[in-house]
């Protein structure tokens, strides 16, 4: 088999490409934060970002002619972990909202040619931002009962109505929408999916601020907007199931660590001695909470094996599966459970808001902790990932379809 | 489920329709009425052993197959689906592990083949008290010239009853809580001064307590470097912990089934009553941390066949993780068929009883824990 050294000598291409191309000041750069810290390194960023672009290593699964490079997923694997060796990274997803890692890959399964060619390329190239307008006020779990509506006005849609949780609208270019375009249907049948330019008339946005501080979440409103016809995605009243693979790969995307993680954080025993302190025989000193750090180390583990285990047993074709649900919902269980832990063993001094009484990572954790309290609601809430698993997975009766 | 190789997948099946046809649940079931007290049915163990399931863990030079230690977790997995009651695991798996880590050349052919063919039982002694603590070792193995004498006592010998060899842990240097001094020894059932009692557990499984009034034992007898079997114990107890993570791996998801089952079948206020809330997500929850448990469970056995330098921590997250899951599960299987979930006629207890057993079995879930995060320095 050559496959295996094909791969290897494919590592190594990538591997001198990465540190040929990428910029040095680039070095530590801290995708996560706010975007000020661009300032001083903006024409490295762009720099790295079209270098990355040009070659399609921003989407390397997606096809060439769109943007991609049409890899496999092993060789996209391949590329993630050199550009990580390497302290690098691929700022192209997280540039593009919710583009690469939802609205794309709806458009790649759904999208008619002059759709995909439209626009995968400015997603693949980092270029065009995307929204995306799901839930309302009155339509969050039970997203199928959305008001917003849309009428047919010969090659346009005309929406009116309120989206919210809309992140990143305020600064997105184009946002992806379900609407309810057949107000007489049965609710999951009156529903399309369209995708319109945010910056018209018709679109006003409002940001939200959360407990946990400002936040990239909005609201988001219609009055008039307008959406080519030519931009309905899927069929008319049909975008129910557009909605549904969507937010499959939403699940999907949401079952390991955020991009934003730093890789190289103080593990979690490490900061508890710190904070904490040990006893004689090295353990640590407070017991009860050294009981509980073990287990979230054990159920993060856990957690990451089932990840591998799931890509083994795909044998190295990562799909949209089933099995998200139940990684969503385990991830969310550890990465918030941590942030618990974090704070308590920080004790008085998890508790800062501002000043420098507190340490930035302090002030950061209490940020997060509240931030986090956001995962197991948004994407679906551990609740309606629970209805998917017994319905979908374990064949038990739907519970939530009550008239 | 791991990726399989195709022998794999080819023993699993065997493994799975041969428990399914031939030691069923009833089979445990009749051999708990009848009181046998060696705790399990000549016939299902002289059929595994013509499968040739005692040798998968032995080189071909002793009679083996050598398929390595996930292969035997596959089986394991797919009897304690059935509750199948053998000296398999205690003997071809435990016994043979101890083996062919720390037997001499002449033990390891004196004894592997006959693990083999199954002429031999030889179980691994090891607890004392109430609490696994292989430190806490107390029966002294006393230095005199050329042989030990033995005197102490060993509790929960699996299948100790029928064993025709032991392997006990033994303290030749230091005190009770020591974690050096320890020294393995082989010892034939016959021995004199040796004496064993059934005792009579919830799971009808076979156990034996020991008695040890000062064995006399030869060097020969003397597995590796007295007083330095402190490592290698750890590393075979690693193996046993994995291997016992397998079962309860199939205890816990045949436990599942029977509740997935009766979920979907029994009817209360006119409706499944799977079709509730409450009990579709409590069914989500147990699949979900079956899932987990599955992954910490076969991940142990693939450290052990690619012989990582983490296999500790992997058989201690397996035996702690599955542990947890099949602790909740076995009592949902009750909670959830209710009234008939607490007969003896219906097979919930025995899994339940099983379920707690394999728990206890070389560390429950707060001795890994505990290990656990002193392997990671804390």
């Amino acid at each position: 088999m050559t496959a295996a050294s094909d791969l290897d000598s494919f590592r190594s291409e990538i591997s001198e490409w990465v540190q040929s191309n990428f910029p040095s000041a680039l070095k530590g750069f801290d995708l996560g934060a706010d975007s000020s810290s661009e300032k001083g390194v903006r024409g490295e960023f762009t720099a790295w970002r079209q270098a990355l672009a040009d070659k399609g290593w921003g989407t390397p699964t997606w096809p060439k002619e769109y943007g991609g490079a049409g890899l496999s997923d092993p060789e996209a694997k391949v590329i993630r972990q050199e550009i990580a060796k390497a302290g690098a990274f691929n700022p192209i997803p997280p540039m593009t909202g919710m583009g690469v890692t939802m609205v794309g890959p709806t458009i790649l399964e759904y999208g008619t040619d002059e759709q995909k060619a439209k626009h995968l390329p400015g997603i693949a190239s980092g270029e065009v931002r995307w929204c995306l307008g799901l839930s309302e006020p009155n339509a969050g779990s039970d997203l199928a009962s959305l008001s917003t509506k849309a009428v047919d006005e010969g090659d346009a849609f005309i929406l009116n109505g309120q989206k919210i949780w809309t992140s990143g609208a305020h600064i997105s270019q184009w946002c992806g929408a379900v609407v309810r375009t057949d107000p007489k249907a049965k609710k999951r049948d009156g529903i399309s999916f369209v995708m319109l330019p945010m910056d018209q008339k018709g679109v006003e946005t409002r940001l939200i601020k959360l407990i946990s501080g400002a936040s990239p979440f909005c609201e988001t409103f219609f009055s008039d907007a307008r959406a080519d016809k030519s931009d309905l995605l899927g069929d008319l009243n049909d975008g129910w199931s557009v909605v549904k693979r969507l937010l499959q790969h939403e699940r999907q995307s949401q079952t390991s660590a955020p991009a934003a993680v730093k890789i190289d954080q103080e593990p979690l025993q490490e900061q508890a001695k710190r904070y904490v302190g040990t006893l004689e025989d090295g353990t640590l000193a407070d017991p009860d909470l050294r009981l509980r750090v073990v287990e979230n180390l054990m159920d993060a583990e856990a957690h990451k094996l089932t990840v591998s285990r799931i890509t083994a047993e795909a044998r190295g074709q990562v799909k949209v599966s089933a099995a998200a649900s139940i990684l969503k919902n385990s991830m969310t269980r550890v990465a918030q459970t941590k942030a618990e832990l974090t704070l308590e063993m920080m004790g008085n001094q998890g508790i800062g808001w501002e000043g420098e009484q507190f340490s930035d990572d302090e002030l950061r954790s209490v940020r997060d902790w509240l931030m986090g309290k956001a995962m197991s609601i948004y994407g679906g809430s551990a609740e309606i990932q629970n209805n998917i698993i017994s319905k979908n997975i374990l064949g038990l009766p739907e519970t939530t379809q009550q008239g | 489920m791991a990726a399989l190789t195709e022998e794999q997948t080819l023993i699993k099946d065997q493994a799975t329709s041969w428990a399914s046809a031939e030691a069923p649940v009833s089979r445990f079931r009749a051999m708990r009425n009848e009181g046998n007290e060696v705790g399990f049915a000549e016939p299902t163990w002289v059929s595994m052993v013509e499968m040739g399931w005692t040798g998968i863990l032995v080189p071909e030079e002793y009679g083996g197959s050598d398929l390595g230690y996930l292969t035997f977790g596959l089986v394991l997995e797919e009897l304690g689906k059935q509750l199948a009651a053998s000296p398999l695991f205690a003997s071809a798996y435990v016994g043979a592990t101890a083996l062919l880590l720390a037997g001499t050349d002449a033990q390891k052919s004196s004894h592997l083949p006959r693990i083999v063919d199954g002429s031999a039982i030889v179980t691994l002694a090891v607890d004392e008290g109430p609490r696994h603590a292989p430190a806490r070792t107390a029966l002294e193995a006393k230095s005199q010239g050329e042989k030990y004498v033995l005197t102490g006592s060993k509790t929960l010998v699996l299948e100790g009853m029928s064993a025709t060899h032991f392997l006990v842990v033994a303290r030749s240097a230091g005190k009770a809580g020591d974690a050096q001094g320890l020294s393995l020894f082989i010892i034939p059932a016959d021995a004199a001064g040796l004496s064993r009692r059934p005792m009579k557990t919830m799971d009808s499984r076979g156990y034996a307590e020991l008695n040890f009034n000062g064995v006399e034992v030869s060097d020969a007898d003397l597995m590796g470097p007295a007083g330095q079997a402190g490592e290698v114990l750890d590393e075979i107890l690693d193996r046993a912990r994995a291997g016992v993570g397998a079962e309860m791996l199939g205890v816990g998801s045949q436990a599942f089934a029977m509740t997935l089952d009766y979920l979907k079948t029994r009817k209360q206020f006119g409706a499944v009553i799977g079709s509730f809330q409450a009990l579709g997500h409590r069914a989500a929850e147990l699949f979900a941390a079956m899932e987990l448990a599955r992954s910490c469970g076969e991940a142990a056995l693939q450290e052990i066949d690619a012989q990582t330098n983490s296999v500790a921590k992997a058989c201690s997250l397996s035996k702690a993780k599955v542990g947890d899951f099949l602790h909740t599960m076995s009592n949902q299987l009750i909670q959830i068929h209710g009234g008939i979930g607490m007969t003896d006629e219906f097979d919930a207890g025995l899994y339940l009883k099983r379920a707690r057993v394999l728990e206890t079995l070389y560390g429950n879930q707060a001795y890994h824990r505990d290990r656990y995060a002193r392997l990671l320095g804390f």
